[in-house]
């Protein structure tokens, strides 16, 4: 069996047994980010480390996300993805690189994949900006349409945030 | 996969080995057009006003009234569009439920592009229309804003039987009475009074008498006969405009050649479902109040959709706090269980279920909803599987999502 369903065996795979899944304590980035289409959400964490040629890379990632098999499955193959990737390698991977690696989405799914890209370039931004780092053009720009679309999740959601915050400060 | 568990009789059923036997000679052998001269054309439809009686009996119809269709979907939009176009001159005005199947829905708002003027009633939160809504809403007697002159009256109110998500069943005889009584008042202004029977023909019983109903749709392969013979029960006197031009078959009113094979079967289930309706229906309640039971007292945060008594013998629908459906219905398939959700995820238009948000759920809690439907060959043995194995999988997908709670 080549798919089930609508899904590649490579997204089921994930899906079934998604990779760096879970909360991290204190990360050193967080991206949340919601679906502007559906309404799904996802959290991604990561930490800083860095390697031998003294380059900032991704040494740990996780996620935690709320949404489809497509949803579970770009989170966990992102996380593949941008896992001891420099900073600016990272910033690279986009949805198509998600796509890809998963052997395709079902058109319908492929907004999916743009949330998985949004949660690392969030988390990517939340460190940097953090430490106070200078923010590079694109990902300037990339983050003013993530906001505005975060806005209007948030007001669907509300709620539920409202809980998972509270949760938190517990 | 070693297992396979078919909870989603609602979507389709399989059809029952006695219905396929009886459908077997009409593909090769009596396979005569119904419009033909011949012995094979006589043989042919012999058998197709055999099957109108077996079929018009269920719902103690006469046969002359039941004209057979393709689907549901084309009986639906035939009573309302048939309905809306043969009184277009006198009446424009239509009422539905908001929790209808899609095929009223968009014909509803089709028919509004029409020039018809379409008022869709609240339902509480178990999805139930109240028959006061629909008192308040027909109007007999009104004067239309219409520039040609014609009246702006009430011409058809549509509410399903029973849902085909969350099971309620609707107070359709109450509606009938209220209509009733409308044209008793206003003999001038005759209210036609529809519904779409596609979840509870032969599942529940259905007297178009008492009940009232001026026209009916059912489906074949809803009760375990085959896909393509569905029907519309048109009361006699009840005037619609076809849909469907061309040969004249079914009176006139629905153009095509004549499915024998198939309407066979749909005849065959629906005599199978006449006979076994009781005992079904015993056996079916008792093991979806298990599955309920069992499915709150075992998952923290779980909530049953639909009323919990009057409700489709086979259908239980339930929202979970933190997950998202169709990760549910994919996981459960992974372990041999198919069912289906309401989530926006699943649709084909990304958008959360119709009915969840009519019965007052928030698009998150639609996200998380879940619908198994049992069937004539549902064991207690399966649904003590899914009530193994259901708890496992929301407290997976619970683990991923980052809305749940601290352990
Ligand atoms: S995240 Fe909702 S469709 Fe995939």
């Amino acid at each position: 069996m080549n798919k089930i369903g609508l899904y590649t065996k490579k997204v089921i795979e994930h899906f079934k047994n998604p990779h760096n899944m879970g909360r991290m304590k204190n990360p050193d980035g967080i991206g949340k980010v919601g679906n502007i289409i559906c309404g799904d959400v996802m959290w991604l964490y990561i930490k800083v480390g860095k390697d031998k040629k003294g380059r900032e890379i991704i040494k740990n990632i996780k996620f935690e996300t709320f949404g489809c098999v497509a949803a579970l499955a770009t989170s966990s193959v992102i996380t593949d993805l941008a896992k001891g990737k420099t900073i600016e390698e990272a910033l690279k991977i986009n949805r198509n690189d998600v796509v890809k690696s998963l052997g395709g989405l079902p058109p319908i799914k492929l907004h999916c994949s743009v949330l998985a890209a949004d949660a690392l370039t969030e988390a990517i931004y939340d460190y940097l900006s953090k430490n106070k780092r200078e923010i590079p053009k694109e990902l300037r720009e990339t983050r003013q349409r993530i906001e505005k679309e975060k806005k209007e999740i948030e007001e669907r959601y509300k709620e539920w945030i409202k809980i998972e915050e509270e949760m938190h400060k517990k | 996969m070693e297992k396979r568990i078919y909870l989603d009789y609602a979507a389709t059923t399989p059809v029952d080995p006695k219905v396929k036997k009886a459908m077997l000679p009409y593909l090769s052998q009596k396979f005569g057009n119904t419009m033909s001269l011949h012995s094979f054309g006589q043989e042919a439809r012999e058998t197709l006003e055999e099957s109108r009686k077996t079929v018009a009996d269920l719902i103690k119809a006469k046969a002359k009234e039941i004209i057979f269709t393709s689907s549901a979907t084309e009986s639906n939009n035939l009573a309302l569009k048939g309905i809306a176009l043969a009184n277009r001159e006198k009446s424009r005005h239509i009422i539905i439920s908001p929790i209808e199947h899609p095929c009223i829905m968009e014909s509803a708002k089709f028919l509004e592009t029409q020039g018809f003027e379409i008022t869709r009633l609240k339902v509480d939160k178990y999805g139930l229309v109240d028959p006061g809504d629909v008192k308040k809403a027909i109007n007999p007697i009104r004067k239309s804003s219409i520039s040609n002159g014609a009246r702006k009256n009430t011409i058809l109110v549509s509410i399903m039987h029973a849902n085909n998500e969350i099971g309620t069943i609707e107070p359709i005889e109450e509606i009938g009475k209220i209509i009733k009584e409308s044209n008793i008042q206003h003999p001038e202004s005759r209210i036609y009074f529809h519904t779409d029977a596609a979840q509870s023909f032969g599942k529940i019983p259905i007297d178009v008498n008492k009940m009232n109903i001026d026209l009916l749709s059912a489906s074949s392969h809803k009760l375990y006969g085959p896909k393509g013979a569905a029907c519309l029960f048109i009361r006699e006197g009840v005037k619609i405009t076809p849909i469907l031009h061309g040969g004249g078959h079914e009176g006139g009113l629905r153009s095509s050649t004549v499915n024998v094979p198939a309407i066979v079967g749909f005849a065959e289930a629906a005599r199978i479902c006449e006979r076994e309706m009781r005992r079904e229906a015993e056996k079916l309640t008792k093991l979806r109040d298990k599955l309920i039971k069992g499915v709150l007292e075992k998952i923290d945060g779980s909530h049953l959709n639909g009323h919990p008594k009057k409700r489709l013998p086979n259908n239980a629908n339930f929202w979970f706090e933190f997950v998202e459906g169709e990760s549910m219905v994919i996981q459960l398939d992974l372990l041999g269980v198919a069912s289906s959700t309401g989530s926006a995820c699943s649709s084909a238009k990304l958008e959360p279920s119709h009915v969840l948000l009519a019965i007052g759920l928030k698009p998150q809690e639609a996200h998380g909803s879940l619908r198994l439907t049992l069937g004539r060959w549902t064991k207690e043995s399966e649904i003590r599987y899914l009530l193994k194995v259901l708890p496992e999988v929301i407290k997976k997908l619970r683990k991923i999502s980052p809305f749940k709670k601290h352990e």
